[in-house]
């Protein structure tokens, strides 16, 4: 390959003036087929060099050589280079992007809270068939949909290939499905919505079987969206004995813990940086 | 001449023999074993432990049929994989607290090599004279074990699917956990400074976190950079708080112009269980006059954890960290048996403490955590 490159890049140096004699499109399709004219009637060494392709083949008649869409995958610039008895003649060509085909799509975070204003972003790419960034402007349908509510529709233009949008989660926590549309492609990302921090938490004391537990009430953020099982929630228990903590789990919605309670008792409960309401107990038998 | 060589060898390898009964502390054992004064009977009794001859160990005891072997080899061996067992007897000090004719009180310093790192452990033991000797009397006590009994854990489990390394560019992963440093403190010790302060797992999802820090010098290079290692709860539930702190040793305060935190978190896998609550915290002053905070710990799970790691923050009267403090504890954690700690506190932070928070790291041989 690196000698088939440095006999193209000596062949063109040692014939600019000739140049003119090969003629390409001024633009071409990525993979679509089309063909180079020549006033050179021999045939010849043909060489076709892209940003990812250098190709060689002998053409039996050099007034008009076909080049077939399999070549010119790739987005760019092209050097097309004919070599005969005579010398060699050039030609430089661009392809472009074919129409959009592909998309991909970033969805940004994987989890958030309920309630944050432009907290989601979608960005989406557009690309070809071949994978070609498509820089041309085209129309990109973003959709959002959250459980069984109706789809929310929303369409940028792409600009050098790129077009994004913000949005705010919903109340509910649960998935939110984020896609985009482009012609026939379509891409969908998946982004969980979840409860916030507590609100409101609150603790109660129960005895059971002559043993002291302090239980929260179901611990919900501030939409009433349950937190997630295994959240910690830490009870601090002061009394003549001293202090004791214990960092305990949310399951099923409650933390609950037991406590040896000795004397007057005083007990916080706490989650993250919110904090709850303050028990007085008094320990019994 | 022939013979001359063998004899040569044969007094070399009696010479090696006998540097290595001396270094193993042979000398010290033959020594001690008069036991004459409640001081020797002590020395005796923690050399047989630093050998682990537990036969001769308890056989030294003024009480030995009164001590169960197994109570006795966990008091000071460990089991079921605890800390101290992966630890060595490394050396101890012994000196008297007070005698008279027929008992006397001694306390020793024992210093474990642990897996950990040193582990300083202070005894007082009772000495009582029998006949021309004297021998330790260990406290009688049966290994508290849990009854037979059926825990139902019906714990949380988290596992984690990522993308795969075939999928292609832009396909949706899973984000690292968002935790948030909620305090710092830099703090000016006599040989170092210490950066230590709190962080909150803010996530739904369970969180691997480290924190480090990089003190810059006032023209904004680096002076130096160091984590947190194991002054921190690496794994943090949903919502759950950690101390942590930082030593930067040999540094001064005066030269620091700021300092750059950096809080690193990751998803991986993680359990809800055990809970360890952490009972009868009280502030105290041990017998050597240094404060301590102490309590016990209670595994309210069905699991045994082998290796119980207490973190302990300390607060002022406005609420911020002045101080964090950690320590292992020797013993495993058996399910619904306390178990107590000590964690020491610098006697000048002491008095300013106002509040304190005490959390458990654990380790347990099937996972950890």
């Amino acid at each position: 390959m690196r000698a088939l490159v440095i006999t193209v890049m000596v062949a063109t140096m040692c014939c600019p003036l000739l140049a003119s004699d090969l003629k390409a499109p001024a633009t071409v399709v990525a993979g679509t087929d089309f063909v180079i004219a020549s006033a050179e009637s021999q045939g010849g060494t043909f060489y076709l060099i892209g940003p990812s392709l250098v190709s060689k083949r002998e053409v039996q008649n050099g007034s008009e050589i076909s080049v077939p869409g399999d070549e010119i995958k790739s987005a760019g610039v092209y050097t097309a280079l004919l070599c005969s008895g005579a010398g060699c003649v050039s030609t430089d060509f661009y392809v472009k992007p074919s129409s959009p085909a592909r998309l991909s799509l970033l969805a940004h975070p994987s989890r958030v809270r309920v309630a944050e204003p432009n907290a989601i972003s979608a960005v989406a790419l557009v690309f070809d068939k071949f994978r070609n960034l498509v820089v041309e402007p085209a129309q990109v349908e973003f959709q959002a949909v959250a459980g069984e509510a109706q789809p929310i529709s929303q369409s940028r233009t792409a600009a050098n290939g790129i077009a994004w949008i913000r949005l705010t989660s919903g109340k509910k926590e649960g998935p939110i499905k984020v896609g985009a549309i482009i012609g026939p492609a379509k891409e969908l990302r998946v982004v969980r919505q979840v409860a916030s921090d507590a609100c409101n938490l609150r603790i109660k004391p129960e005895w059971a079987a002559g043993k002291f537990y302090v239980s929260t009430d179901p611990v919900r953020d501030c939409s009433g969206n349950a937190v997630p099982d295994g959240t910690v929630v830490s009870f601090t228990k002061t009394d003549r004995s001293g202090k004791t903590t214990v960092d305990a789990p949310v399951k099923r919605g409650i933390a609950r813990v037991q406590m040896p309670v000795d004397g007057n008792a005083r007990i916080f409960v706490a989650s993250g940086v919110v904090t709850g309401n303050e028990l007085n107990v008094t320990g019994k038998q | 001449m022939k013979y001359v060589l063998s004899i040569s060898i044969g007094a070399v390898t009696f010479l090696l023999i006998c540097i290595a009964w001396l270094q193993s502390g042979g000398l010290a054992r033959e020594r001690m074993r008069s036991s004459r004064t409640p001081d020797e009977a002590t020395r005796l009794l923690l050399t047989q432990v630093q050998a682990r001859n537990w036969d001769k160990a308890l056989s030294s005891l003024a009480n030995t049929n009164d001590v169960d072997k197994a109570s006795f080899v966990h008091d000071l061996g460990g089991s079921n994989g605890s800390l101290l067992t992966y630890a060595t007897l490394e050396k101890f000090d012994v000196w008297p607290l007070h005698a008279n004719e027929q008992q006397a009180t001694v306390r020793a310093k024992l210093h474990y090599s642990t897996a950990v790192g040193p582990l300083d452990d202070v005894r007082d033991f009772q000495v009582q004279r029998a006949g021309d000797t004297w021998k330790v009397s260990w406290p009688a006590g049966k290994l508290e074990k849990p009854a037979p009994q059926v825990i139902p854990v019906n714990y949380l489990r988290w596992d984690v699917i990522n993308r795969g390394a075939e999928d292609d560019w832009g396909v949706q992963n899973v984000d690292s956990p968002q935790v948030r440093i909620v305090s710092m403190n830099a703090l000016q010790r006599p040989d170092r400074v210490v950066i230590l302060g709190e962080i909150v797992n803010e996530d739904t999802i369970p969180a691997y976190i480290n924190v480090g820090a990089t003190l810059l010098r006032a023209d904004g290079n680096a002076m130096a950079q160091e984590n947190s290692f194991d002054k921190i709860s690496h794994i943090l539930l949903p919502k759950q708080v950690s101390p942590y702190r930082i030593d930067f040793p040999g540094v001064q305060l005066k030269d620091i112009k700021s300092v750059r935190m950096d809080a690193k978190s990751m998803l991986v896998p993680a359990s809800a269980d055990p809970v360890i609550a952490v009972n009868r915290q009280r502030l105290e002053t041990d017998p050597l006059g240094k404060k301590v905070l102490r309590g016990e710990l209670l595994n309210q799970s069905g699991q045994i954890v082998n290796i119980p790691h207490v973190l302990a923050s300390y607060y002022d009267g406005s609420g911020k960290v002045i101080w964090v403090s950690d320590g292992y504890v020797d013993q495993e954690l058996q399910p619904q048996i306390p178990v107590s700690f000590a964690v020491d506190l610098p006697d000048d932070i002491a008095p300013k403490v106002q509040n304190y928070h005490v959390t458990v790291n654990h380790f347990s041989s099937s996972h950890t955590s």
